[in-house]
């Protein structure tokens, strides 16, 4: 099985995954697509996680169950995200960062 | 109880009395009484000190009294009086009396105007009579805190802007001083043992060289901001013009004598070699004060503006006096410390009333004050005389003194500064006079004047106390001199001792 | 009597009337508080009289020599070990001199003033001040050490500015006191200096040390040098300088005629008789240290008053207030004082000059105090300073002419009356020691008779003015002070000042140099012949003669615009070119560079606040970036 897709093209498509995603944090204003740049984030790391762990140390489990439990505090943290985007849009009626900025200074 | 803890002690109870005072009325009697009571025990500790002296004792300071504060940092409550100290104590007590009746009218906030000046009044009890260094940082900072609530509140003018560059500037001359003080500190016992704060004991050993060339700049022109010494005396205009009547009153009355004072106490006594060899920089620096403090005043036209700036001139004269090092000038240093603070706090005063009725600051818009209010104008004109150096008041034996005493300086150098600060007394003249007689004399300008009144009991009662005091020390001198110079004499053996390298 | 003991009196009654009169003066009736300082000024002249008495004839000393008394002397403020201010009172025969001086024209003064400035508002004020300026007088006369007397000088002179200024609300007084107190203040500067030099040299302040021939200031005096003159000359030359300032020598005459805004029988009192004459009392009092110590200063002493008194006197025929007219002479007469200073040696005939100058000054200040309550009585009755208002007066005011008349007689040196005698002396000295002095004076002699007598011959000949009401004499008050002046200005000539105040206190013999005199009487009446002729025969003849020296009587006319030069001085120079440029450094420069601290302070933050905007974003760009730099750096590192 080795055989199949080296362990390169894994990294490749993490990095491409968590840059992109870096790329739409910073760039972004709206939150919704903030959030899911951050979710691309985290995936990026699950695939590094799960690709290293299969292809470096076999026979142990870590990475999977790392992966796991991101899986698990990503849907939490998107849960709590949408409801505070959800929270924000009620208030201010949009949902752009830098117009929601009563809080600065 | 220890008589000069209740120096701090009566103003505490006095703030503890207005805050518990139901009515806002008599908040002003409350703080009337409390000064009262000080005025009169600085009165019992100037009888005590001089029956104590007279008695044959002899030690440094009297009244002594030592509490252990903070151990591992050797940090004491230290009380104890000299003769410099206690006249010091007396001036300011007078000067907090005739301050309390002077801001008799005041309606906004009585209050907690009363209760910060009272602080104020505290935090410069406590730094008179305090022999550790860190208590005498400590109510120094008292003293100036609540300088920026009274200005930046109760102020006048750009009254923010005055008050944040007052407090700043002060601010920043006690970051140096802070310095200062705890290289003392750090350096108080160069042969091994205890570091202490204690002024005496700390007096009794000789500071290294190194450090002294490196603390006593720091310390003296950290109180010599507090002095006005130039070029850190910008704040002095500002703050003085907005700052409410009987602010300025106690901030030039007694407030800059804290930096003679300090000066005197910590930098040239605790550091005496150094300051021989660095005083030339510092009487250059004071020197301009003198005479560039009483140019600046003569084309000034709003009173206090006035005011300050010659007072900038008559501070420069007591540090110029106290760099000379020797036993008449540091006398006359501490007379015109006391004759500065009772004139000027009367110039401040009257300054406040007068204001009061005609609601402008501005000599050219006022004129022939004489003959609607007689009683001011012939205080202010006797204010004036003073500060002119009249005989009979206070003024001339104080300038005489310094100029005497600066005079006998072996090097010429010292003399030749000495004959330039002399010059000052004619400038002084011209300043003085042109006030006066662009103010009080000549054709009374409105007829609105007609309606003034001349002044009211509480005003009477306010200048006539500070008149008084001037007019004694200006004729029978030889009283304060004795009491202070004979406490002049630690100071001089500290400095005829020191070994020359 | 002889113990002295009640001279303290002297001045302390003067100072009580001023503390009762400064204090309860407005409570009490204005007549009451003129006849208490009256009364209490009375009491201090009978006992300078006592005293005079005793000291003079009672007490003449060892070997006919007038002993210096100390009656008493107590330390009033202490500087050092040496030097210490002393209050005490001196009796010697210049200072008791100057008692009677002082006493008895101020009495007068009170008196004359009871009527002057009756109905005048502030009159116990008036009195007031009077008995400070007594008190101060009598207190610098006095005085037994140097600083004392500068003590009593300052006093005098803010007695001076308060009396000059008594109408306060009259601009002209106001701006007149403040220049005479400015200006005399600022040579009471060289005074103090040189005080404080003196005292460097000599270690006291003491009079008994420092004027003693034989003691040891003179004797320490010279040795350290500057600009070729010793110290002392130097020191003594700054002591002088004060002397210039408050007897009104050239140059810093300029406040005395403004003075004459005050009210006439303070110009008699203060600007006439007593005060400006403390210059002259100054140097006299120095006079051991100028002769022995300082000749090179007695020297600038002589120069400088015979300059003023030529100066003077010039000035004083080309004005048109009686009143400057008098002022400008009480200049040139206290100029011939200190000329006679000048010349004087010590001891014995020698100290004829210094005897002469003494004479001058007690007859000067007889005959002068008479011609100012004379033009107080004058303006009183015409209600105008201006020569020009006045004229034919002699008809309305017989007493006030004649008295007037005899003032200017004795002024011009005529025998028997007082001034012949004094003048003589005084060119006599001159003669022996310089003639280029003695001619100064000579002419001089000849000017004064000249000016006295043409404000004589305009204001009580010729023709009469246009008065608005019939000029009548003036009450008792005022006219039994002038009778008694009179008396005196007339007879005192005959006191026999060379047996009585000397140098070094011994009496010697003076004779009139007829040689001298007689010239000199010669020329004081060619000066009044003059004035006869242009002002009763032939009064267009001025005109004439103005016309054709045009510019020098302008020049003149203007005080040589000196009063100009100053008020450049001070209006240009130190107000705009010193006193603005300073207040504008501070505000702008020194102050300025606080602000800008402050500024900077605030604008770096404003700077640093920007990084701090909140934006999760911003902060995640910078720490990712960050974090990707230091992930190269190590990789870098690493290989």
């Amino acid at each position: 099985m080795n055989a199949g897709i080296p362990l390169s093209y894994f990294l490749i498509l993490a990095a491409v995954m968590f840059f992109t995603g870096i790329y739409g944090f910073l760039t972004r204003r709206n939150l919704i697509t903030i959030l899911m740049s951050v979710e691309l984030i985290l995936n990026s790391v699950n695939i590094n996680f799960l690709a290293l762990n299969r292809y470096l140390f076999p026979h142990k489990l870590e990475g999977f169950f790392f992966s796991l439990f991101i899986i698990t505090v990503a849907a939490a943290e998107a849960a709590v995200a949408i409801a505070l985007i959800i929270n924000i849009y009620r208030r201010f009626t949009t949902i752009n960062v830098e117009d929601v900025n009563i809080m600065k200074y | 109880m220890n008589i000069l803890s209740l120096f701090v002690l009566i103003p505490l109870l006095t703030i503890a009395g207005i805050v518990m005072v139901k009515d806002i009325r008599h908040v002003k009697v409350v703080s009337g009484i409390g000064t009262g009571i000080q005025l009169i025990m600085s009165a019992i500790l100037t009888f005590l000190y001089i029956q104590a002296r007279q008695s044959g004792d002899t030690s440094e300071m009297l009244f002594v009294k030592d509490l252990v504060w903070f151990r591992s940092l050797n940090i004491h409550f230290a009380v104890g009086v000299d003769g410099v100290s206690v006249a010091m104590i007396a001036l300011t007590s007078i000067v907090v009396f005739s301050g309390v009746f002077a801001s008799w009218e005041m309606d906004y906030l009585t209050r907690e105007f009363f209760i910060s000046l009272i602080l104020l009044a505290t935090g410069v009890f406590g730094f008179f009579i305090s022999l550790d260094l860190f208590t005498m940082f400590l109510f120094y900072e008292l003293a100036v805190i609540p300088m920026y609530l009274l200005i930046g509140i109760w102020g006048s003018g750009p009254k923010e802007y005055s008050a944040m560059k007052l407090t700043l500037m002060l601010m920043g001359a006690s970051a140096l001083l802070l310095v200062g003080i705890l290289g003392i500190y750090f350096n108080s016992a160069p042969e091994g043992g205890n570091l202490s704060f204690n002024i005496i004991e700390i007096s009794r050993t000789t500071i290294p060289m190194k450090a002294q060339y490196i603390f006593f700049p720091l310390t003296f022109i950290g109180f010599g901001v507090l002095g006005a010494l130039f070029p850190f005396h910008t704040w002095s205009p500002d703050g003085h013009s907005s700052a409410p009547t009987a602010v300025s009153m106690l901030h030039a009355g007694v407030l800059m004598k804290l930096g003679g004072y300090g000066a005197f106490r910590v930098a040239i006594f605790l550091m005496p070699e150094a300051a021989r060899e660095l005083s030339w920089i510092f009487i250059i620096l004071t020197t301009i004060s003198v005479v560039y403090g009483a140019f600046g005043a003569i084309v000034q036209k709003d009173l206090k503006y006035i005011n300050a700036y010659s007072s900038v001139s008559h501070c420069g004269l007591v540090l110029f006096a106290i760099l000379m090092m020797n036993h008449t000038a540091m006398n006359g240093a501490v007379i015109q410390m006391i004759s500065h603070g009772l004139m000027t706090a009367l110039f401040f005063a009257l300054i406040g009333m007068i204001y009061g009725r005609t609601h402008t600051r501005m000599i050219n818009e006022m004129g022939g004050l004489m003959k609607v209010i007689p009683f001011l104008s012939v205080c202010y004109v006797i204010a004036g005389l003073a500060s002119l150096g009249l005989p009979g008041l206070s003024g001339f034996v104080a300038e005489m003194t310094i100029f005497v005493g600066a005079f006998q300086h072996p090097d010429t150098f010292q003399r030749v500064a000495t004959i330039i600060a002399v010059s000052s007394i004619v400038i002084t003249a011209v300043y003085i006079l042109r006030v006066i007689a662009i103010l009080l004399l000549g054709p009374s300008e409105k007829n609105s004047y007609e309606l003034f009144s001349d002044a009211r009991w509480y005003e009477r009662l306010s200048t006539v106390t500070l008149i008084v005091f001037i007019a004694f020390i200006g004729l029978l001198p030889f009283l304060l001199t004795s009491m202070t110079g004979a406490s002049l004499q630690p100071f001089m053996n500290k400095i005829l001792g020191m070994n020359i390298f | 009597m002889t113990d002295f003991n009640y001279t303290l009196w002297i001045f302390l009654i003067p100072f009580l009337v001023f503390i009762l009169l400064g204090l309860a003066g407005h409570r009490l009736k204005a007549r009451i508080s003129g006849l208490l300082g009256t009364a209490a000024l009375g009491v201090v002249t009978v006992l300078s009289y006592i005293t005079a008495y005793f000291y003079y004839f009672r007490t003449a000393g060892i070997n006919d020599v007038f002993r210096k008394i100390t009656v008493f002397d107590s330390t009033w403020l202490h500087f050092t070990d040496t030097l210490e201010i002393k209050m005490g009172i001196l009796l010697d025969p210049i200072s008791v001199m100057m008692l009677i001086v002082i006493s008895t024209v101020s009495l007068m003064v009170h008196i004359y003033s009871l009527g002057y400035m009756k109905g005048e508002k502030g009159f116990e004020r008036y009195y007031s001040f009077l008995s400070l300026f007594a008190f101060s007088m009598m207190g610098l006369v006095v005085a037994t050490n140097i600083f004392q007397m500068y003590i009593f000088w300052e006093l005098v002179g803010i007695s001076s500015y308060l009396l000059i200024g008594f109408y306060y609300q009259k601009p002209e007084a106001v701006r007149a006191s403040k220049k005479a107190f400015i200006v005399t203040r600022f040579a009471d500067l060289g005074f103090l200096i040189g005080i404080l030099l003196l005292s460097f040299n000599t270690r006291t302040f003491d009079f008994s040390v420092l004027t003693d021939p034989q003691g040891t200031a003179i004797a320490h005096s010279s040795g350290i040098s500057f600009l070729g003159l010793s110290v002392t000359t130097w020191s003594m030359i700054l002591v002088y300088l004060g002397g210039v300032g408050k007897s009104a020598m050239f140059p810093f005459h300029i406040w005395l005629p403004d003075a004459m805004e005050g009210p006439t029988p303070v110009s008699a009192l203060i600007h006439a008789a007593t005060m400006v004459v403390a210059g002259v009392y100054l140097v006299a009092r120095m006079f051991p240290v100028y002769f022995f110590a300082a000749p090179a200063a007695l020297e600038i002493v002589a120069w400088i008053g015979a300059f003023s008194s030529l100066f003077a006197a010039i000035i004083a025929c080309t004005q048109t207030d009686i009143k400057r007219v008098l002022a400008y002479s009480t200049i040139s007469q206290i100029g011939y004082m200190m000329l006679a200073l000048g010349v004087s040696g010590y001891g014995g005939h020698d100290g004829l000059g210094f005897m002469a100058s003494m004479f001058h000054l007690f007859t000067h200040a007889m005959f002068k105090a008479l011609l100012f309550l004379c033009a107080g009585a004058i303006i009183h009755a015409v209600h105008s300073n201006f020569m020009i208002d006045m004229g034919g007066l002699r008809k309305y005011l017989p007493l006030t002419h004649l008295t007037f008349l005899i003032a200017c007689l004795a002024i011009s040196g005529i025998p028997p009356f007082s001034g012949f005698f004094s003048k003589d002396e005084i060119l006599a000295a001159a003669f022996h020691h310089n003639k280029v002095l003695f001619f100064i004076e000579y002419a001089v002699a000849g000017i004064t008779a000249f000016y006295m007598f043409r404000l004589y011959f305009t204001v009580f000949r010729g023709e009469d003015r246009h008065y608005h009401t019939v000029p009548h004499e003036a009450p008792p008050t005022m006219t039994i002070p002038l009778i008694i002046l009179a008396t005196a200005a007339a007879f005192s000539g005959f006191i026999p000042f060379s047996k009585l105040v000397t140098s070094d206190g011994k009496a010697f013999q003076t004779h009139i140099e007829w040689g001298i005199a007689i010239p000199s009487v010669l020329i004081a009446t060619t000066g009044i012949g003059t004035a006869y002729v242009m002002y009763v025969r032939n009064p267009s003849l001025p005109g004439r003669i103005i016309s054709i020296f045009k510019h020098s009587y302008k020049l003149a006319l203007n005080k040589f615009y000196i009063d100009e030069m100053y008020l450049f001085i001070t209006k240009k120079i130190i107000f705009r070119y010193i006193s603005e440029p300073v207040a504008w450094f501070d505000r702008h420069i020194v102050d300025g560079t606080m602000n800008a601290l402050a500024i900077v302070t605030q604008v770096v933050s404003f700077r640093i606040r920007e990084f701090q905007s909140g934006q999760l974003q911003k902060y995640a760009f910078f720490f990712i970036s960050g974090t990707i730099l230091l992930a190269l750096t190590l990789i870098y590192l690493l290989h």
